[in-house]
């Protein structure tokens, strides 16, 4: 994050900064990682910032919270390519890459209206299969149908 | 070979050629004449969520020409599903029931998520618009019986390309074989995107077309299949494409010798009945080697060895 960058946004003292977020998506992650504005602390956004690296970015800063691996795995739905840095005492306290397995389980349903898993009485796990990172593309375990990324962030779990 | 049958890509080439073989070793004992009962003691569940004849009758027909029984699910009507229980629980309990389970389901992916529910093995008997692997499997022997190979075929599919479960799984299995394949629908009911790619990037030979009749002179194999009323939201939309082939003995006149006509059966009108008595005619024979094929397959998931004639 270049100096100018840093200027919209205050530093934090303790918490997590998701740097190169595709631009536009910062509000998804947000729901993804099911923060809302209700938090007592605060969130702050940059979105449509410019990028060396991606043309254009988004930046989140999420004040008292510690991203885990479980949601990192989830992010890599929608920033693939974000990283992550732990801020403790106003430090990069660790720096952490999101990276994407083999399978998502449980991380979104299938966006299929006639897959076995729209019953949301069928207890077995939401899987879909990553079958090619970049671009994302992910199919469902079950029905084997290539998923709709936009429709995607409307089924996280 | 996988503990299940869901798709085609739980077999390899050779399983599959393998598996053939069997079938053939049993067409005996589908027809009478000896009696083999390698799977006595051994009890099929048939889960039929949704109206099945010849898939649920060859089935069974196959189970107990093999010394076995059957469990059927009965009307789906009168089951605990339109109670609201899941698929899940319904296979738990079947799991704890019988030894082997052929699974029908409306929704897509079905099979797969039966299969993960259960450790009996889980054969796939058609699932939403997905797969019927077992219908490929006794197509690929219907052609084999034919041509005497299943390698570089050129096969017309023809009709309901885009709902139909059965060209989906063929046309995958086809393609393994090399076999060159025509697709013929009118384009409201055009075989879907991602299995054109999926075929393409798999390296198949692919040509797409609405005229059928000038397909003919082409083909080794024509597939005709029914275009399914039950999948169209209004009647209109059905009209615009009922009807639109229909093969009658006069279209064959320029067809290849040994080319043989195949269909999934029910047929509706898509095949006049003057073709059943041309030799190109197959799909009577098709629908009996339903049961040589599950046979086989079920032998393979309960790990039952098929001796050989000769013994």
């Amino acid at each position: 994050m270049s100096a100018g960058e840093m200027r919209r946004v205050t530093a934090i003292n303790n918490g997590t900064v998701i740097d190169h977020v595709p631009a536009g998506s910062a509000l998804a992650v947000l729901r993804m990682l099911g923060i809302t504005g209700d938090r007592s602390s605060p969130i702050s956004l940059v979105m449509n910032v410019p990028s060396s690296k991606h043309g254009r970015k988004d930046i989140i800063k999420v004040e008292d919270r510690e991203l885990t691996q479980d949601e990192l795995d989830r992010l890599a739905l929608i920033a693939p390519k974000a990283s992550v840095a732990i801020i403790r005492s106003y430090s990069v306290a660790e720096k952490r890459e999101v990276s994407i397995g083999a399978e998502l389980v449980n991380i979104a349903s299938c966006t299929f209206s006639n897959c076995i898993t729209i019953n949301p009485r069928e207890p077995q796990d939401h899987r879909l299969r990553v079958v090619k990172k970049d671009p994302l593309e992910l199919r469902c375990r079950y029905c084997g149908r290539p998923q709709e990324m936009d429709g995607l962030v409307d089924n996280l779990l | 070979m996988d503990d299940d049958l869901i798709t085609m890509d739980d077999m390899t080439n050779e399983e599959i050629i393998s598996l053939l073989d069997d079938a053939e070793r049993l067409l005996p004992v589908a027809h009478g004449l000896e009696y083999l009962p390698l799977l006595q003691g051994k009890l099929l569940a048939n889960m039929f969520f949704e109206p099945s004849t010849r898939t649920r009758m060859s089935f069974e027909t196959a189970m107990k020409r093999l010394g076995g029984d059957v469990v059927n699910l009965g009307d789906v009507n009168s089951s605990s599903a339109v109670k609201g229980e899941t698929l899940y629980d319904t296979m738990r309990m079947v799991d704890g029931y019988c030894d082997i389970a052929a699974l029908r389901h409306p929704r897509q992916g079905a099979a797969q998520y039966a299969a993960d529910a259960c450790e009996i093995p889980i054969m796939n008997g058609g699932d939403g618009a997905g797969h019927h692997p077992t219908q490929t499997l006794l197509d690929l022997f219907t052609i084999q019986q034919a041509h005497g190979q299943l390698e570089g075929l050129t096969v017309a599919l023809v009709g309901d390309l885009r709902y139909g479960r059965t060209v989906h799984s063929l046309s995958h299995a086809l393609a393994r074989f090399d076999c060159n394949l025509i697709f013929i629908s009118p384009a409201q009911l055009a075989m879907p995107a991602e299995i054109v790619s999926d075929l393409t990037v798999a390296g198949a030979k692919i040509t797409e077309t609405e005229d059928l009749y000038g397909s003919v002179s082409d083909a080794d194999v024509i597939y005709m299949t029914r275009i399914q009323k039950e999948r169209f939201p209004d009647e209109d939309e059905y009209a615009k494409v009922a009807g639109i082939y229909t093969l009658t003995s006069a279209d064959l006149a320029g067809a290849k010798g040994e080319m043989i006509v195949m269909h999934p059966l029910p047929r509706v009108n898509e095949i006049s009945s003057d073709v059943d008595e041309t030799r190109h005619a197959r799909y009577f024979e098709q629908a009996f080697y339903g049961v040589v094929a599950r046979m086989a397959l079920m032998c393979r998931l309960l790990g039952v060895e098929i001796p050989s004639g000769d013994a």
